[in-house]
């Protein structure tokens, strides 16, 4: 296993590595990313920030509204709804993807070649845009033509999308069956790089499997649940096109997420200052949580290999 | 090692593979579908750009229209783009805001047209008329009402006048041995005795929200008239706090409880034609919707319409209420207007083809012979030349509904502008879901008076 991870080339142990490395063409080569960065993130964003002070129904000319839209979307319980969705959406998720891909991780980083040939049926669900997804599931789950009154099964035949409750559940499962595989491979390349030695030890000292996993795997695995942790909440923020799709926030607002809102208010009630202030709500929402997490993880330079 | 590294590479193939199929499905899904209006003209290449609904048989029509004028006119051909009608809402408007929008704007008048008069998005036809004065003879004049913004015509009404009909499967109401209801009362006591054998009373696509608008619009009027709603679309303060409102609110609610529509008629939408589906299936009894689904259920619904299994009438009336029963609701016409920010050359195309091939005669004809009554008043006259036996009758009552209507009142969330209506289709999907009650429903909507 040592040999899957050849020794990371130390920096200070190259000289000339350095000095080629860490000036000029670094910054030369980070430039187009920059340029396409500034062009479609940050100035969309200062100018939906403009925007969120202004009065605009998406055809006339703009007006300067100061922060009357800030008022009303801060006094609208709609706000709050939506946010809460949001919370949701992103908590139940994580808390459904997370155990499962570290252990489904874990269980495709060993060497054989029947678990190589389920970690690609696994990777399918990746593969689909999240809009056929949702086409799909909405036919599978239609409690009249659907799946369930297809077998005459009345288990399957529920009111999935109608039930607030159960529109959630179907949310949460449709996210994690399609964000699982990604998840795993992640978790699946950080299980391998974790080195055997450790196993080894373990093993002599008489740890059992639990044990190795708890004691071992999942301290070595931290930088990397943190990671996956990140993408998983700060994307699950963005969540549009799958619930747009499969119950248009419905059944009333009960899964009605913050970009939903933003839509429904910019697009839908031509009120893009409104639906400025939620975007500008969904940034910093977003850029406080990755924070966060970094937060979590402590200081990212403390080695966790030491004494190796 | 190598046999297994060229099966690896096998794989990345395919995952190659599979990345631009799943695209490409997805943009079946959700892009719309450009024609080239005849084939030969190919998309892209004309003066002008019209932007209309998809679905059948309607959109063969549109297709057909614009395909005779290019013909016609090889030198100012027009485009057609046809989308679904949910997403069309959203794109068209988007697309105009943007500068991108198309020469010929179809919509549904009333206060989405203002929005675009009031951003000066369109152009004024009043004096296009003017010259043109056989283009308002042939038309019903209860048309117009919906294309004038103070005053002034910015529209032309095209396509066909689609009042909302009761439906009901003449099969499953000898099944159960029950007569169509005459009062809502008679609705209320339907309800038990088609759920009592498993069958949903009535069809419903929920998540659409503007199909259950459909039946508030329908009470309102039956309970207290059209002043209810017409104090709304007037701007007084605290109109949806009528009494007459109120209960129209409250009786949906109690259909709603009673289990009056299908089991997740929340989920449903009617872009996908579900809700006609239960009916012709014989899943639901009943279902109120728009003229237009007639065609569909037509071709989609086997031996339904053409064995005679359809019924159909005019919404009844609700005890004790002050509404006429002869009113109706739905969309007197369909409209087009001229974008104000187009080039001469293609405003010239697009006025060419609406006094020219737009509702010709052979137009009013395809409109006739689909199940539809086209805007015009010689439509009446070609109704005893179908000799559809199930088409006649059909036309006839949409004919006679909607010239002897004492009010054809206009789709709510076509009417108010869309500030209002959106707000008003949300607290719709929550009164449906029994979320709300409906003083709170009077309570969110009295609020977006005036904005």
């Amino acid at each position: 296993m040592t040999t899957d991870a050849p020794p990371a080339a130390r920096p200070r142990s190259n000289p000339r590595g350095e000095r080629a490395g860490q000036h000029g063409p670094v910054l030369w080569m980070a430039l187009p990313a920059l340029a396409v960065f500034l062009c479609f993130a940050v100035l969309p964003l200062i100018g939906v920030f403009a925007l969120s002070f202004t009065r605009w129904d998406g055809l006339g000319p703009i007006h300067l509204a100061g922060i009357g839209n800030w008022r009303s979307v801060f006094s609208d319980s709609d706000l709050l709804h939506s946010l809460w969705v949001t919370f949701e959406v992103m908590l139940y998720s994580w808390l459904v993807q997370t155990p499962i891909s570290i252990l489904l991780g874990v269980f495709m980083a060993s060497q054989h070649r029947y678990r190589a040939v389920l970690a690609v049926f696994y990777f399918i669900p990746l593969l689909l845009s999240a809009a056929a997804i949702a086409v799909t599931f909405k036919a599978l789950l239609d409690p009249n033509f659907g799946l369930g009154p297809g077998l005459h099964s009345s288990l399957l035949t529920q009111n999935w999308l109608g039930e607030p409750a159960l529109a959630m559940g179907v949310i949460i499962f449709i996210v994690s069956w399609q964000f699982i595989p990604f998840h795993s491979l992640i978790y699946q390349g950080a299980v391998r790089q974790i080195p055997q030695a450790l196993y080894e030890a373990a093993a002599l000292d008489g740890a059992g499997r639990m044990r190795t996993f708890l004691s071992i795997t999942l301290p070595q695995l931290k930088y990397t649940i943190i990671t996956s942790s990140t993408l998983m909440v700060v994307g699950s923020l963005t969540f549009f096109d799958l619930i747009f799709v499969l119950t248009a926030g419905g059944p009333g607002d009960s899964t009605r997420v913050l970009a939903l809102d933003m839509y429904r208010r910019g697009f839908g009630a031509n009120q893009m200052g409104p639906a400025s202030v939620i975007a500008v709500i969904l940034v910093i929402v977003g850029l406080a949580i990755a924070l966060g997490l970094r937060r979590l993880g402590g200081d990212a330079d403390e080695s966790q290999l030491e004494g190796i | 090692m190598e046999p297994m590294n060229a099966s690896r590479r096998n794989f990345l193939r395919l995952v190659g593979l599979g990345v631009p199929v799943s695209v490409a499905l997805a943009a079946c899904g959700g892009s719309p579908t450009k024609t080239g209006a005849g084939g030969s003209s190919g998309g892209g290449k004309g003066v002008a750009t019209y932007w209309t609904l998809s679905g059948k048989p309607q959109e063969d029509i549109r297709n057909d229209t614009v395909a005779r004028f290019n013909q016609a006119n090889p030198k100012s051909k027009i485009d057609v783009t046809l989308f679904a009608n949910d997403a069309y809402k959203q794109k068209v408007k988007t697309a105009i805001g943007a500068g991108e929008g198309p020469t010929l704007i179809w919509g549904w008048g009333g206060g989405g047209l203002k929005s675009y008069v009031e951003a000066d998005q369109v152009m004024d036809l009043t004096g296009w008329f003017d010259d043109n004065p056989d283009l308002k003879e042939k038309r019903f004049p209860s048309t117009f009402e919906a294309a004038t913004v103070n005053g002034k015509l910015y529209a032309l009404p095209i396509e066909t006048v689609t009042p909302i009909v009761l439906y009901w499967n003449k099969k499953l109401f000898d099944q159960v041995g029950a007569e169509p209801p005459q009062s809502w009362g008679d609705i209320m006591d339907l309800v038990p005795k088609f759920n009592a054998k498993g069958i949903a009373p009535f069809s419903l696509a929920g998540q659409s929200l503007w199909t259950n608008m459909m039946w508030l619009e329908f009470l309102f009027d039956r309970i207290g008239g059209p002043d209810v709603f017409g104090n709304v679309f007037d701007g007084q303060k605290g109109a949806w706090s009528n009494p007459a409102a109120l209960k129209a609110l409250g009786d949906a609610q109690t259909l709603v409880k009673a289990d009056g529509f299908q089991k997740g008629f929340q989920s449903t939408v009617a872009d996908q034609n579900a809700d006609q589906a239960l009916l012709f299936t014989g899943k639901a009894a009943m279902m109120v919707h728009g003229a237009w689904t007639y065609g569909s259920m037509k071709a989609d619904g086997g031996d339904f319409v053409t064995g005679g299994n359809l019924g159909y009438m005019n919404f009844p009336p609700v005890d004790g209420g002050a509404g006429d029963a002869s009113a109706t609701v739905g969309n007197p016409g369909q409209y087009v207007s001229i974008s104000s920010k187009a080039s001469s050359e293609a405003v010239d195309a697009a006025k060419k083809m609406l006094t020219t091939t737009m509702l010709d005669d052979t137009e009013v004809k395809k409109w006739v012979d689909s199940g539809n009554i086209p805007v015009v008043k010689s439509a009446g006259d070609l109704i005893s030349g179908v000799s559809d036996e199930n088409d006649k009758p059909w036309l006839q009552y949409v004919y006679d509904t909607s010239s002897k209507a004492s009010v054809f009142a206009q789709s709510w969330d076509q009417a108010l502008p869309p500030s209002q209506a959106t707000p008003l289709l949300d607290n719709i999907g929550k009164l449906f879901q029994l979320s709300i009650s409906p003083q709170q429903f009077a309570d969110n909507m009295n609020k977006t008076i005036g904005t």
